[in-house]
């Protein structure tokens, strides 16, 4: 199969994420191809809105592989992670059943036998049939390999972090009642993390760790102009400036690259050719979650503004 | 190329970063799909395997620019194993050369003809044999073994003992009466390279040699009286402090959750399933009856004692997940409630805060337990331990023992840590005796160590 020809290089790896739209860091290139040729998951952390949703996309979309996700939230259990029984189907077919007790019996004639023939039954019950496949079964019965990606690990509680670490070592989940089902192909697992809370050494110490950060000044223009295309290079330069320097105030929230790219898209909406006072005055609520943070930040926009504007600066 | 990365392992864990085997392994074989050519890859691919945190990546990152800034450190890597070979063969043939040279220079200045290879090598001037025998010599002198600063000398000494230096003793005393001008040229070139061995000592000490030392140094920490901390060691402590709340834990947290599931519940499995016929779909489970540790800590922070406080509210704080329910109280004169300054602010502010406002007085026992009684005493119920912390020492004050008593039968365990040894107990204005009749477990508690032994137990009553 074509998508599970190893990637040749780092640069191949970099290419094909650009290709679907995700400007890659040399590093987290370097993540995604190692990930791939010594199949190891690989834990992205950073702050929010800096694309570790997007690098799973992003992998999906180049290699033309489906994406599973699986969202963490506190109380994520078992059922609704890996698999669940279907009771209401058992439930129903032992109801048929109690109907046509008499033909399972067939002609036993003591209680031994018809304990023998029930017990072939009880087994079917905990058959594949009747297993409800979550998304991490899901992704280890892909035919053709999948990207999974496991969603803000940090929210869920430590517990769920054990479960998945047969998962992640292996690609294999053990049902107690079936055995252990193998992956057929191993998906590439990406794991996300703002760093709610610490994860325990055994889930990181079975994955690559991958941070990412703020990108630079030049990376961030470069994904500016892939995700908003039609905006002109001044204006570009000019907004990333600016957000690079809203980044060094002490704010509760930091504007990360998605709220750079929205604030990029409203700019471009609004046909401004380039940061004046005023407009960024009134769209300073896309690139700052909090009124405080806004407040803060109003005073500074004039020296932001300017300094954005000088063009050697951040040349 | 296997030597030179388990070297990088061995001076990462010098430098903080806890790698383990299989981490070791993976990065090996991260190693072995990108090759050693391009260092930033390299280095990309370790921190990607080995560093588990952003602390980590950093500290990594500085020993992997230490370790391969020095390349002579190790071996050539084997990654363009062709080429390394072809220089060491260069290298060879120009050292036979230069010593050739030299030793002719020699015979023609009408000296004695034969130098010894490190005197040749020295004189010649040769950079880059001079670097392959320092690193020969680095190699069967064992120098990644250097562990504690105090080894230095030996291991300066071993390289140099390697590289011949009693040879060139002799062949300086040699030299001195038959070529004092080449004699002279030497002696400089050996005071250069005793120069270089000892920063290449150095050197391996500040990769290879830190986490000794780190060890050692949470150890003494460990043992260390918590009132006697040096104002530049609290940051380190209160890292210690933090690492030991996170253990207790670890150790408490999980087995209160995995015990919450009981026996079957007979009763309501049946009525629960009474719709299909009494056949058993849903179980239903005893949940055991378990207490939530609830603490009360009273601390004094007078003077005498206020660092050991300090450090006891920040481990009951970051107990959190074990200790759902705390309040925590400070005093020295009077008393006020402080939980809330702890939860909120970082720790240095809430401490400087408390201080303020009820530090560094003469502590007054009496009037902070009645200060106790009149605003908090239903802060207690029969579930709750309550921790004092404190010297006992009242000031020859009323030291109020019948509030005490009133405390310890309300609640579930009093229990006094006395940051002074028992020796003291008794002594002076020391109340110690007439408070410890009312008290369930009395302990000193000077150091990290029984502190943490100390709070241990508390938890442990819960489980």
């Amino acid at each position: 199969m074509a998508d599970q020809r190893p990637t040749a290089s780092i640069e191949t790896v970099q290419n094909g994420l650009a290709s679907a739209g995700y400007i890659a860091s040399r590093q987290i290139a370097t993540a995604v191809y190692l990930a791939q040729q010594i199949e190891k998951p690989i834990l992205v952390e950073g702050p929010a809105g800096v694309g570790k949703t997007e690098l799973a996309k992003a992998i999906a979309s180049w290699r033309g592989l489906k994406m599973l996700r699986l969202q963490c939230y506190e109380g994520l259990d078992e059922a609704k992670a890996l698999y669940e029984w279907k009771y209401a189907k058992q439930l129903l077919y032992t109801q048929i059943l109690k109907d046509k007790l008499g033909e399972v019996l067939g002609g036993a004639e003591t209680l031994p036998a018809a304990l023998d023939q029930l017990h072939n039954f009880g087994d079917v019950f905990f058959s594949k049939e009747f297993v409800e496949p979550r998304p991490l079964l899901q992704a280890l019965e892909q035919p053709g390999g999948c990207v999974l990606l496991i969603d803000e690990i940090d929210k869920s509680d430590a517990e769920f972090e054990s479960l998945l670490l047969e998962i992640l070592s292996d690609f294999q989940i053990s049902i107690p009642e079936l055995g252990t089902v193998s992956a057929v192909v191993p998906p590439t697992v990406i794991l996300t993390s703002n760093g709610e809370r610490d994860l325990g050494d055994a889930l990181k110490r079975r994955c690559l760790h991958l941070h990412i950060g703020f990108p630079e000044q030049k990376l961030e223009e470069r994904i500016v102009e892939t995700r908003v295309p039609g905006i002109s290079e001044v204006l570009r330069k000019q907004i990333v400036g600016f957000i690079n320097q809203v980044r060094t105030l002490d704010l509760k929230k930091l504007p990360s690259v998605s709220e750079t790219i929205d604030w990029a898209k409203v700019l471009l909406l609004l046909q401004s050719s380039e940061l004046d006072h005023d407009m960024v005055k009134d769209t300073l609520n896309v690139l700052l979650k909090y009124e405080a943070d806004i407040e803060a930040t109003l005073p500074q926009v004039h020296t932001f503004i300017s300094k954005a504007a000088r063009p050697n600066v951040f040349g | 190329m296997k030597e030179n990365l388990h070297r990088f392992f061995r001076a990462a864990r010098g430098a903080g970063v806890r790698v383990s085997p299989a981490e070791s392994i993976d990065a090996m074989r991260a190693v072995a799909e990108i090759g050693f050519s391009d260092r930033l890859v390299l280095r990309d691919a370790l921190l990607l395997t080995l560093a588990k945190s952003q602390d980590e990546k950093q500290a990594l990152s500085d020993c992997f620019d230490l370790f391969f800034d020095h390349p002579d450190l190790n071996t050539a890597p084997e990654a363009d194993g062709s080429d390394a070979s072809e220089t060491d063969g260069t290298d060879q043939d120009r050292t036979d050369e230069a010593a050739e040279q030299a030793g002719q220079e020699a015979t023609a200045a009408g000296g004695p003809p034969s130098l010894g290879t490190l005197a040749q090598m020295l004189l010649s001037g040769d950079r880059a044999a001079m670097a392959a025998a320092l690193a020969n010599a680095s190699n069967a002198a064992s120098l990644p073994d250097i562990r504690y600063f105090t080894q230095r000398g030996i291991y300066s000494n071993r390289i140099l003992d390697q590289l011949g230096i009693a040879r060139l003793r002799d062949d300086l005393d040699a030299l001195t009466v038959s070529n004092p001008a080449d004699a002279e040229r030497l002696a400089a070139a050996l005071d250069a390279l005793r120069g270089n061995v000892r920063e290449r000592v150095t050197q391996a000490l500040l990769l290879y040699g830190r986490e000794e030392k780190e060890s050692l140094r949470n150890e003494i920490l460990r043992n260390a009286p918590l009132y006697q901390i040096e104002p530049r060691r609290i940051e380190e402590m209160r890292a210690l402090i933090r690492q030991i709340a996170r253990r207790l834990r670890e150790r408490y947290s999980k087995p209160r959750k995995r015990q919450r599931r009981g026996h079957l519940d007979v009763r309501r499995t049946i009525r629960r399933n009474a719709s299909w016929g009494g056949v058993p779909f849903l179980t239903a489970w005893k949940r055991r009856h378990r207490d939530r540790p609830q603490i009360v800590a009273l601390c004094d922070v007078s003077g005498s004692v206020a660092k050991v406080s300090d450090f006891f509210l920040l481990l009951i704080h970051s107990l959190h997940e074990v200790v759902s329910d705390v309040r925590s109280f400070a005093f020295s004169g009077h008393l006020v409630e402080v939980s809330r300054l702890l939860e909120e602010k970082d720790p240095e502010d809430a401490m400087k805060e408390i201080m303020a406002s009820v530090g560094f007085g003469s502590s007054d026992y009496g009037n902070s337990f009645a200060d106790f009684e009149n605003q908090w005493m239903n802060a207690i119920t029969p579930r709750t331990t309550v921790i004092i912390l404190g010297d006992a020492r009242t000031n020859n004050l009323d030291p109020r023992a019948d509030i005490l008593r009133r405390i310890a039968e309300r609640s579930k365990r009093l229990v006094w840590l006395n940051p002074e040894g028992r020796m003291a107990w008794g002594w002076g204005d020391s109340e110690m005796p007439r408070y410890s009749t009312f008290c369930t477990v009395v302990r000193q508690c000077a150091t990290a160590q029984q502190l943490e032994r100390a709070v241990s137990d508390i938890v442990a009553t819960y489980q």
